[in-house]
């Protein structure tokens, strides 16, 4: 098996504003992010060879909106983790030799559905415990780990709901330095650990807002990346891991990780060369749709020991100023989950870290970065890890 | 000779009564919970009934009751399947009057008599609307009860049964309403309920010569306290030998009430004695058992019975509540999810198996067990070498839990469980029938059959954990057992 890496350049990528966009539809969305893509990379739209978009039924969307010359688009569909894997395509495309330039896109209209929360209205065939699993809120899922973690691990409740807490403050206050971000407003402790529950454990503060946003990024080989920017950013590995349920069926499966995540990221280390994440990391992005998760994936990406991440977050190493800053843009909490395009927003974020153009966010000295993004429910994920590095 | 062998019961752990704020009443009611009705109260009384008991000789399924989910469309079948009796039974509903739980009795044990049923299943199951702040819905109660019918180890036979009719609109629902009216009171009490009964005894004289006075225990059928009574009075029926009727805690339970009853005078009656069963609906049944000498001498098969149900308890907090259970209060205001659209009638019939009976499969090469069904074993890897295995009332504990207080407005907060079967197995469900506060993991629990999604017409079930019922026995209940 060979490795991804510094085989795909990215050379452009834009995002929308994220937010309640009631005054545009997916196409404005996807015209918005691929416009900020396009004057990113200096590129003209024609010199564009294939197309990757997010969503089952968007595969039409792309070549409609940009009018693009009769190019190949295809689109894909992973959950929560559909924008990682937008780009995982996009990637291997380059990768393959096939394309030199490639478009990968997705927009989100959450708002659109007319619920809080995601639409989990159900596939009618779906019936029994799969129905029962994917009909109804989606915070009961992780609020399960939660449970389970404070409980494997001994920790009271009340450190649970203060380690989750300032999760959520840190993550509250990265937001106000990203102009983007749906929320950019602080919050003090107390507010977080006083919120009504959505998902017990899990309060007001601990889950993050289904929203609107896209996100694009073009994707070039690093020979033909040359043509267009000096500070262009390569890929250094990727990996996607896909569950099985094996928490809905196995006593085995814990419910204090996500098995989907440990093993993406070793997939993504391996192609890196990264075999000590903690000192060659230096900025992470987490899917932390819920702070539970981004509790659990500290651990599980291999930044945090098993049980001691609480500890960690108690010492304020995940802060902007911290040891490795996570979710400097806010994350999920604070810029929004529009589900299609949130992998390709936590790319953003991570191309813009590495590249230096993260403006007041921008963690100093930044080497590797890790975006990691996933999807699903209870007991099964698919997981996205990626690990974009500078140019040599 | 063909008569009872076994019995069940289900009482629904709810209660409508002095504790519940709004309540008007001065009694206290059964009250099934939101997702209960009466097949799954049905699907209960039958594992009751069952527990500890091979199902595999079941060979007819009488599902009595006036308040089934189709006018067209058989239940019986449906609560077979829940149940995991056999498909090549007899099943059949019956319905349309307050007496169809003692008409069902009457008819299985003939067909038990002419040696056509062997073990033969007579299920009642009610659960009756009354408008909200009626009469009705202060002495109505729900729940249900069920015999194991048969011949050669019968705890009690049937000596005598008599029957009269009276066409009479006292009590009845309209096909396409939920809820029951009624004539005028006295009306009903003088031309209906004592006129039949008064009749029934008559004709139970002249066919035994037996009197009110000739019998051991009798239960009488009432829709309420004061008619009880009343009844109690003018039939001359003796106080001592009168079956408590139950009406301050129990409720009237409709068809199954008289049954109901008659389990309670079972649990109670040793060898020998002689019972009469009063019930009343479009006329009135007589009905003459005689208990043997094997009620004494019956294995204990870990039941909860009717006491066992009776005496767990929990108070509906506010009235309020109840009213959405039963849909008559708005559950629009707050809606935040979208109208779902209703099961697909191909895959849930494609998926009985899993989603009715609750059936995994064990691996047959290293005994994983795993549900739902599986083609390659989650353990070992092997191929299509799978037995199915029933997982409802294997021994379970409680793995994990959330408490959802967005997803809907009924039953806020909605419990989401992961549960470990002692067996290996694992499911993830919804928990039924709890206190929030009581809620702990490793706590044991079971699975209880109950309404789930429903839509374009489907009326649908699923099963949900709950914890164990003795976590509700009530203190008074609990000093007098003990």
């Amino acid at each position: 098996m060979e490795s991804i890496k510094d085989k795909v350049a990215i050379i452009g990528m834009g995002t929308t504003k994220v937010g309640e966009r009631w005054d545009a539809g997916v196409e404005d969305l996807l015209y918005e992010a691929a416009s900020e893509a396009f004057a990113d990379a200096k590129i003209d739209p024609s010199e564009i060879e294939a197309g990757y978009v997010g969503g089952l039924s968007a595969t039409h969307t792309l070549n409609r909106v940009l009018k693009l010359n009769y190019i190949p688009v295809s689109g894909v569909e992973n959950a929560c983790s559909t924008g990682g894997d937008v780009f995982r395509n996009g990637a291997m495309a380059i990768a393959s030799g096939m394309y030199d330039i490639v478009i990968v896109a997705a927009a989100g209209k959450q708002k659109d559905a007319g619920t809080t929360g995601i639409d989990m209205a159900g596939d009618p065939s779906t019936v029994g415990m799969e129905a029962m699993i994917h009909n109804g809120s989606v915070p009961r899922h992780f609020a399960l780990y939660a449970t389970r973690y404070m409980h494997h691990y001994g920790y009271s409740f009340d450190e649970l709901k203060l380690t989750l807490a300032k999760i959520a403050v840190k993550n509250h206050k990265n937001g106000t330095l990203n102009p983007k971000a749906h929320f950019q407003k602080e919050i003090k402790l107390e507010d977080a650990l006083n919120a009504p529950y959505i998902a017990w454990p899990l309060g007001l503060y601990d889950c993050c807002a289904n929203i609107d946003g896209g996100a694009c990024a073009i994707l070039a080989s690093p020979e033909v990346a040359k043509r267009y920017r000096d500070d262009y950013v390569l890929v250094k590995g990727i990996g996607l891991s896909s569950g099985w349920r094996e928490g809905r069926m196995s006593q085995k499966y814990s419910f204090t990780m996500f098995p989907e995540n440990v093993k993406a990221a070793q997939q993504a280390y391996d192609q890196a060369g990264i075999t000590d994440p903690v000192n060659e990391l230096s900025h992470v992005q987490l899917h932390d749709a819920f702070t539970v998760n981004e509790l659990v994936d500290y651990e599980d990406v291999g930044i945090a020991p098993r049980g001691k991440a609480p500890h960690l977050v108690k010492d304020g190493y995940f802060e902007m100023d911290g040891k490795i800053p996570v979710n400097t843009d806010g994350g999920l909490k604070c810029t929004g989950h529009p589900v299609p395009a949130t992998g390709l927003k936590q790319l953003a974020e991570s191309y813009h870290q590495v590249q230096g153009t993260a403006g007041p966010r921008q963690v100093k000295n930044v080497r590797y970065s890790l975006a990691h993004s996933q999807g699903g429910l209870t007991g099964s994920f698919s997981t996205i890890v990626t690990v974009l590095g500078p140019r040599d | 000779m063909a008569g009872i062998t076994d019995f069940g019961a289900y009482v629904p752990l709810h209660r409508l009564g002095p504790a519940t704020d709004g309540w008007s009443g001065n009694n206290e009611r059964s009250v099934a919970n939101f997702d209960e009705d009466s097949i799954t109260m049905a699907v209960a009384a039958v594992e009751d009934c069952l527990k500890g008991q091979s199902r595999a000789d079941v060979d007819a399924l009488y599902l009595a009751s006036t308040s089934l989910p189709y006018q067209e469309k058989q239940a019986a079948t449906l609560v077979a399947t829940a149940t995991d009796l056999s498909d090549d039974i007899f099943t059949t509903d019956v319905s349309h009057s307050l007496r169809s739980g003692t008409l069902a009795l009457a008819m299985a044990l003939d067909a038990a008599a002419a040696g056509r049923v062997q073990g033969g299943l007579v299920v009642a199951s009610d659960s009756r609307l009354g408008p909200a702040g009626s009469d009705f819905e202060k002495a109505t109660g729900d729940g249900s009860v069920c015999f194991q019918v048969g011949s050669g180890n019968e705890i009690a036979t049937l000596e005598t049964l008599v029957s009269a009719a009276n066409e009479i609109n006292d009590v009845w629902r309209p096909a396409g309403e939920t809820m029951i009216r009624s004539w005028e009171d006295r009306f009903v009490q003088q031309e209906g309920y004592l006129d039949s009964l008064q009749r029934v005894l008559e004709l139970l004289k002249k066919k035994t010569g037996k009197t009110v006075d000739d019998f051991d225990r009798i239960v009488l059928y009432a829709p309420d306290s004061r008619r009880h009574a009343e009844a109690t009075r003018l039939l001359g029926i003796p106080r001592a030998k009168l079956q408590d009727p139950m009406l301050d805690r129990l409720g009237n339970t409709g068809c199954a009430f008289a049954l109901m009853q008659l389990a309670a005078a079972l649990e109670a009656a040793g060898p020998g004695e002689s019972i009469l069963v009063l019930n009343y609906g479009d006329g009135a049944d007589a009905m003459v058992l005689r208990t043997t000498d094997r009620i004494a001498d019956r294995p204990a098969r870990g039941n909860r019975g009717l006491q066992g149900h009776l005496a767990a308890c929990l108070p509906v907090g506010n009235y309020s509540e109840y009213l959405k259970w039963r849909g008559l209060f708005s559950e629009d205001s707050g809606v935040r999810r979208p109208n779902l659209s209703g099961p697909s009638a191909a895959a849930l019939h494609r998926e009985q198996d899993q989603v009715l009976r609750f059936k995994g499969v064990q691996c047959d090469a290293c005994q994983a067990v795993m549900y739902p069904p599986q083609r390659i074993c989650i353990a070992c890897s092997a191929r299509d070498g799978m037995t199915p295995i029933r997982l409802v009332g294997e021994p379970a504990k409680l793995f994990t839990y959330s408490m959802d207080y967005i997803a809907g407005t009924t039953d806020v907060p909605l419990v989401l469980t992961v549960i470990d079967f002692d067996n290996g197995a694992r499911a993830v469900l919804m928990m039924t029938d709890r206190d929030v506060d009581a809620i702990k993991i490793d706590m044991p629990v079971e699975l209880s059959f109950r309404l789930a999604r429903s839509g374009g017409g489907i009326t649908n079930y699923y099963w949900k954990s709950m914890p164990a019922r003795e976590l509700f026995v009530r203190e008074r209940e609990a000093v007098a057992a003990g």
